[in-house]
């Protein structure tokens, strides 16, 4: 039977971890991610799984990389600063197709910033923040049950695509305590992988989903991995025809499974003339603008990307057709807004909350924009 | 230089069939310039996994950025290039994911001591079982000849036009210091001798290094008026103080000289082994 227990969003995030199989944890303390360490730390080993608290942000990346490679399933979690030292091997790690689960918990920047407040500044990071053209999941939870069920979402995705993928909190979820519900049993994927491998075979071949089967390294089939572009047996390559064929193939194995990947939360948005958007903490805030503007008979609804990369752009064009005024509310100066511009058009009215100070945005100050004529 | 072969295998295959039977052929010639020092370090990996007969299902070969890390792709292993400087750190997490592979680090001074210098100290100071191969050719050859952390002071590099004023490291001495307890020195001219040295650092239970002065004829070589390829092994041969010879002798008379032989090795409990027990015990307190 589900048991229900209390618990904090980053705790949520470690038990969800667990229960998709990760057995291997590799971190450096910073606030405000530092649980996600320690309870790592504590609980893999009563499962049979490894912690390590490597010696910087990048070295504990490079370390769950190496353990995922051998065929264990891994995360590691940082905030803000970690966040940028990792941006170099989560390129590698999105290249060489190794399935790996990286959580930022937002705070306040830039640099240092303000270590223990929220923040969603990370945003546009998580897409463009490690160098070249590279697809990139990004997943936002926006409450300690979904610390939970997305954290097993991450690894399932990133085991189904061979690619890295963001958990990004924020430390408003990260911190908050809530009951949730811990079910009995979870879907879990796992890689696709070869068994009883020729020792020849191309690790990289092309297959039809354009993922890529290939044993665990000590599994007999002996190939190499690197950083540079590579044919199908992952040796590096200068021919720019496969060169090319390898980032296309890699952009395409996200792009054509979008429906796939992509989710969102549509409350009250059927009749809704004013809406919304906002995502992970800021939801909340948002949820209780929309409830008290729907009592005052104003019809309001929230539009709340789950997924935040790939970006929502299908089912967002479809949620704001008939809206007139879009509310964007955002821990930043302004991130996601520009996507949202992008997909509604020039056209169409938006007005922008953000916020730089460390404070959270309040349901009020929402209130206050969905009211104005 | 004389090595002490107690413990350690004859040298018994051929380099043709060492090449044959070790290296991905269909990936050869390597990259690397004529009269480079690294293809005799990467002979003697294969000639040292050949002569303890390796099970190369389970050996994986990790390498960072540079020159160097060009090897570990030709060798037929698990093989995997990683970022610049970062190769000890992934190897840590292979090692910690399967305690029984074995786990053979190939890396430059660059990579190993100045990008990476820390990962390289720390895990000496965890005592990982990592064999850490330092292909030490005292400059940064893939970009073309700049100083790096083993460049000798006043010596010259692209970015050193006018002599370096950087004091070098002894890769060797600074794993010692952070705690490795396996720690040698030898040369690519010492090529019989190397395979030798390269199998007692895998042998080792725990972290190893093992510092080879490699030759970059090309940069190093070329910016420092060094000669030929064959006059920078000269060097070697004549500079090379076997270190049982070097205890009884004055700082002074080894400046300059390269140490060379096993520096240290001791026994002490290795990490990855050391948390697999943790688990167990862990495992064993819930029940």
């Amino acid at each position: 039977m589900a048991k229900t227990v209390l618990m904090q969003g980053n705790e949520a995030c470690v038990e969800g971890a667990l229960a998709a199989g990760m057995r291997f944890y590799a971190g450096y303390p910073i606030t405000p991610s530092t649980e996600i360490a320690e309870v790592s730390a504590l609980r893999l080993p009563q499962v049979g799984g490894k912690f390590i608290q490597m010696e910087d942000e990048i070295a504990s990346i490079a370390c769950a990389i190496g353990a995922s490679v051998s065929g264990v399933k891994s995360m590691t979690a940082t905030s803000g600063p970690g966040f940028s030292l990792k941006q170099e091997n989560l390129g590698y790690a999105c290249l060489a197709e190794i399935p790996l689960v990286v959580v930022d918990v937002q705070r306040s920047g830039p640099s240092t910033g303000l270590p223990t407040s929220p923040s969603q500044g990370d945003v546009m990071m998580a897409k463009w923040g490690t160098h070249g053209d590279h697809p990139m999941i990004a997943i936002a939870p926006s409450s300690v049950k979904e610390c939970y069920e997305l954290a097993i979402r991450c690894f399932n995705l990133s085991e189904k695509y061979r690619t890295p993928v963001l958990f990004l909190m924020d430390e408003i979820i990260g911190h908050l305590r809530e009951g949730i519900e811990i079910p009995d049993k979870v879907e879990i994927v796992n890689r696709p992988t070869v068994v009883n491998p020729h020792p020849k075979r191309p690790a990289y071949a092309p297959t039809d989903d354009l993922i890529p089967a290939m044993a665990p390294f000590g599994k007999g089939q002996r190939y190499n991995i690197t950083g540079l572009l590579h044919d199908e047996s992952g040796f590096p390559t200068n021919d720019t025809e496969i060169a090319g064929a390898l980032v296309t193939r890699l952009m395409k194995k996200i792009d054509n499974n979008y429906d796939d990947i992509v989710q969102v939360e549509e409350t009250l948005m059927d009749d809704a003339k004013v809406a919304v958007f906002c995502f992970g903490g800021t939801a909340r805030a948002a949820k209780s603008a929309v409830e008290t503007a729907r009592a005052k008979g104003i019809k309001c609804g929230m539009f709340r990307p789950i997924t935040i990369w790939p970006f929502a752009e299908k089912e967002l064009a479809k949620a704001m057709k008939g809206v007139k005024k879009i509310i964007v509310a955002e821990h930043n100066y302004g991130q996601l807004v520009n996507e949202v511009r992008r997909v509604v058009g020039p056209e169409k009215r938006i007005e922008f909350i953000g916020k730089v100070d460390g404070t959270v945005i309040t349901p009020d100050e929402i209130l206050a924009k969905i009211e104005e004529a | 230089m004389k090595v002490d072969m107690t413990n350690v295998s004859e040298n018994t295959m051929n380099i043709s069939d060492l090449i044959y039977k070790y290296m991905r052929i269909e990936h050869l010639p390597h990259i690397w310039c004529p009269g480079c020092g690294n293809g005799i370090i990467l002979r003697a990996v294969a000639q040292a996994m050949e002569n303890m007969k390796l099970e190369r299902n389970k050996t994986v070969l990790v390498s960072g950025i540079g020159c160097s890390s060009r090897a570990a792709g030709y060798l037929d292993c698990n093989s995997i290039h990683t970022t610049h400087g970062r190769a000890i750190a992934y190897a840590t997490g292979i090692k910690m994911a399967h305690p029984d592979y074995e786990v053979i680090v190939i890396t430059g001074d660059g990579d190993a001591s100045a990008i990476g210098g820390n990962h390289l100290i720390h895990a000496a100071r965890r005592n990982i079982g990592l064999t850490v191969i330092v292909m030490n050719n005292n400059i940064y050859g893939m970009t073309g000849g700049q100083y790096s952390p083993t460049t000798p002071h006043r010596e010259f590099g692209t970015t050193a036009p006018y002599g370096n004023i950087d004091q070098p490291f002894d890769i060797a001495k600074l794993a010692m210091g952070a705690g490795a307890t396996f720690a040698a020195r030898s040369t690519v001219y010492h090529a019989p001798q190397l395979a030798g040295i390269i199998e007692k650092g895998i042998r080792h239970k725990g972290f190893s290094v093992i510092d080879v002065t490699s030759i970059c004829p090309t940069y190093y070589g070329r910016k420092n008026k060094k000669g030929s390829a064959v006059d920078m092994m000269r060097w070697q041969k004549e500079n090379s103080i076997p270190v049982e010879k070097a205890k009884d002798m004055p700082e002074e008379e080894l400046e300059g000289k390269l140490v060379v032989g096993v520096l240290r090795d001791k026994e002490a409990v290795e990490y990855s082994e050391e948390y697999s027990r943790l688990v167990d015990a862990v495992q064993g307190g819930i029940k």
